[in-house]
């Protein structure tokens, strides 16, 4: 099993403690996780993430048989294109997008240019739903969270090209899963870091009315406790607990396995 | 790996001081779901008692924040209710609204010779409101802890209640300095780094870890502004995150004597003497542990030179790095 919601470097908006590739190693073995997708946190507030990728991939380097660098393409960008072929061939398993953070309207047709083109490339897309609760964000920091409509404007008419969806609550995610057809739905994946368990159980009804198999493990660290998703999977009902959950650490057809 | 059965959090007592239970009737129709659930869950996270509280109708007839005396009564005969039918895992908070004075005191008054261990306020009035201090002055005379809702730095308004953030709760707190106040929630929402600042020379005000809020650096700003013994677990609606800041305290590097009172020692100084006794073969822990705690405690009291029994501990508190 591998985190597919990590991140390294500062945030802006408030103090992280030691947000380095070397503890995430550290972390990840004491969670029991195989690897991370790994973003570059500040990246998603720069108006050109290619330096940030630049030094994602030069951090990540020593780490390279754990960590698996997900750089950020902005594909209203001049040039977009090339920056994804960049990446794409420096083997990454996705490619991350900001859409709230760069202002693009929940229906901007360059997610979807962008989307066909990891498809093309297999690798996957990764979109962000938020970095904070919204009841603490810092007065500048103010991005919507990703929409549901966002969501799904990119995954409809999508079969090719797996979306992750990080950090969604379960209103966006029953919102988007049930606003596609079946053939859509199957290629949207969710992480579980924003989902509750008990007494309210949302993980553990949406593992009943979704199945496992639509979402993947994810810790938001570090911003967020790696402890958190682990703790939510072990307070299941007995009904659902021991759920497989997919693994993009397995998925074939994404470039670099 | 913990197995199946053990719990995951230990097996050490664990007290939950921000618990919260529902009712049929109530605006929340899978209430009995919810109930069980959270039995399910503190079972499996290895919850020894759940300090409770039922606030109103939760919303059907009266807003939840704004309860109507009629629904703050409804709710606490529900919550004693919940707590008779399982008196070995659930003790509860009389809920009052500030704004209904007479009512509130009335309530507290029948709830405490009911069962009540200590009072719950939310957010139908800042906690700095002279209204309060009626509730507080009978908190004191009881011996109760006060659990009182937060927003951390609360920077407007938020719809549906009169949110307190720190700064108002200190104000009250330090209006009634032998009452112990639990600042409810630090992973609420807001900004906990403000509350921390607020709190650090205010003794009587204890932080619950509770709320779904699992900030990384949220837990070690906490413990190092007020030390262990200024730390209350609880899990309010996210169990979740409750069991996952038990584990990340215990990376943090807390010390077993440490855990022992974020888990349970410092709710047995703070709620009323025996309160928190159990009468389960399972709980056999807690219950011997507060039997050496009221002891000891007893005993400062008769010596003279202790904290004033359960309300108010050592002012010197550790504030040591990880």
């Amino acid at each position: 099993m591998i985190d597919t919601h990590a991140y390294i470097g500062p945030y802006p908006f408030r103090h992280l403690p030691h947000p380095d590739p070397g503890v995430l190693v550290t972390v990840l073995e004491r969670e029991g996780l195989e690897g991370a997708w790994v973003g570059h946190l500040p990246s998603a507030f720069y108006r050109d993430p290619a330096p940030g990728n630049d030094e994602l991939f030069a951090l990540l380097a020593p780490h390279a048989d754990r960590l698996r660098p997900v750089p950020a393409v902005r594909p209203d960008w001049p040039s977009w294109e090339q920056s994804l072929a960049a990446v794409v061939h420096r083997e990454v398993p996705a490619v991350r997008a900001y859409p709230s953070q760069w202002g693009l309207s929940p229906d901007d047709p360059s997610m979807r240019a962008l989307c066909g083109a990891c498809g093309e490339a297999d690798v996957a897309l990764l979109l962000t739903a938020r970095f904070e609760d919204l009841r603490q964000r810092h007065w500048l920091d103010s991005a919507p969270d990703l929409s549901a409509a966002a969501v799904r404007s990119v995954a409809r008419g999508n079969t090719r090209t797996r979306i992750v969806v990080v950090a969604a609550g379960r209103g966006l995610i029953e919102e988007v899963h049930w606003g596609l057809t079946p053939a859509e739905r199957e290629h949207v994946f969710w992480d579980i870091s924003w989902l509750w368990g008990p007494p309210e159980d949302e993980l553990a009804l949406l593992f009943r009315t979704m199945g496992g198999e639509r979402f993947v493990y994810g810790t938001g660290w570090p911003l967020r406790l790696a402890q958190t998703p682990r703790a939510n999977l072990a307070l299941l009902p007995d009904d659902v607990r021991g759920s497989a959950l997919a693994d993009p650490g397995s998925w074939t057809g994404v470039r670099g396995r | 790996m913990a197995s199946p059965e053990a719990p995951l959090a230990g097996p050490e007592p664990l007290v939950d001081v921000h618990a919260h239970f529902f009712f049929e009737g109530c605006g929340r129709p899978e209430w009995k779901q919810l109930n069980d659930a959270r039995f399910r869950g503190g079972d499996r996270i290895g919850i020894t008692i759940h300090v409770a509280s039922i606030l109103g109708s939760w919303g059907r007839w009266s807003p939840t924040y704004f309860a109507s005396p009629a629904d703050t009564t409804l709710g606490n005969d529900a919550m004693r209710a919940v707590a008779a039918h399982s008196s070995d895992r659930v003790r509860w908070y009389v809920a009052v609204n500030p704004n209904d004075a007479e009512h509130a005191l009335a309530e507290i008054d029948r709830c405490v010779d009911a069962g009540a261990i200590g009072v719950k306020l939310a957010a139908a009035r800042r906690a700095d409101d002279p209204l309060l201090d009626p509730i507080a002055e009978r908190a004191a005379e009881g011996g109760l802890p006060v659990l009182h809702h937060i927003w951390q730095h609360r920077r407007r308004h938020w719809p549906s209640q009169d949110a307190s953030d720190a700064v108002d709760l200190v104000r009250l707190a330090s209006r009634h300095p032998t009452v112990s106040f639990i600042l409810a929630h630090i992973g609420g929402g807001g900004d906990y780094r403000h509350t921390f600042a607020a709190v650090r020379e205010v003794p009587n005000i204890y932080l619950d870890l509770s709320g779904s809020g699992v900030d990384r650096g949220m837990l070690d700003a906490a413990y190092a502004t007020v030390g262990a013994r200024r730390l209350l677990w609880g899990a309010d609606i996210t169990l979740c995150t409750g069991l996952a800041k038990l584990w990340a305290l215990e990376v943090m590097g807390l010390t077993s004597d440490e855990m022992a009172e974020v888990r349970w020692r410092n709710a047995l100084r703070i709620f009323p003497a025996g309160s928190l006794a159990v009468h389960r073969e399972s709980a056999g822990a807690l219950t011997a542990h507060e039997n050496r705690e009221s002891e000891r405690l007893e005993t400062h009291r008769l010596r003279g030179d202790g904290p004033r029994d359960r309300s108010i501990p050592d002012s010197r508190f550790p504030i040591s790095g990880k």
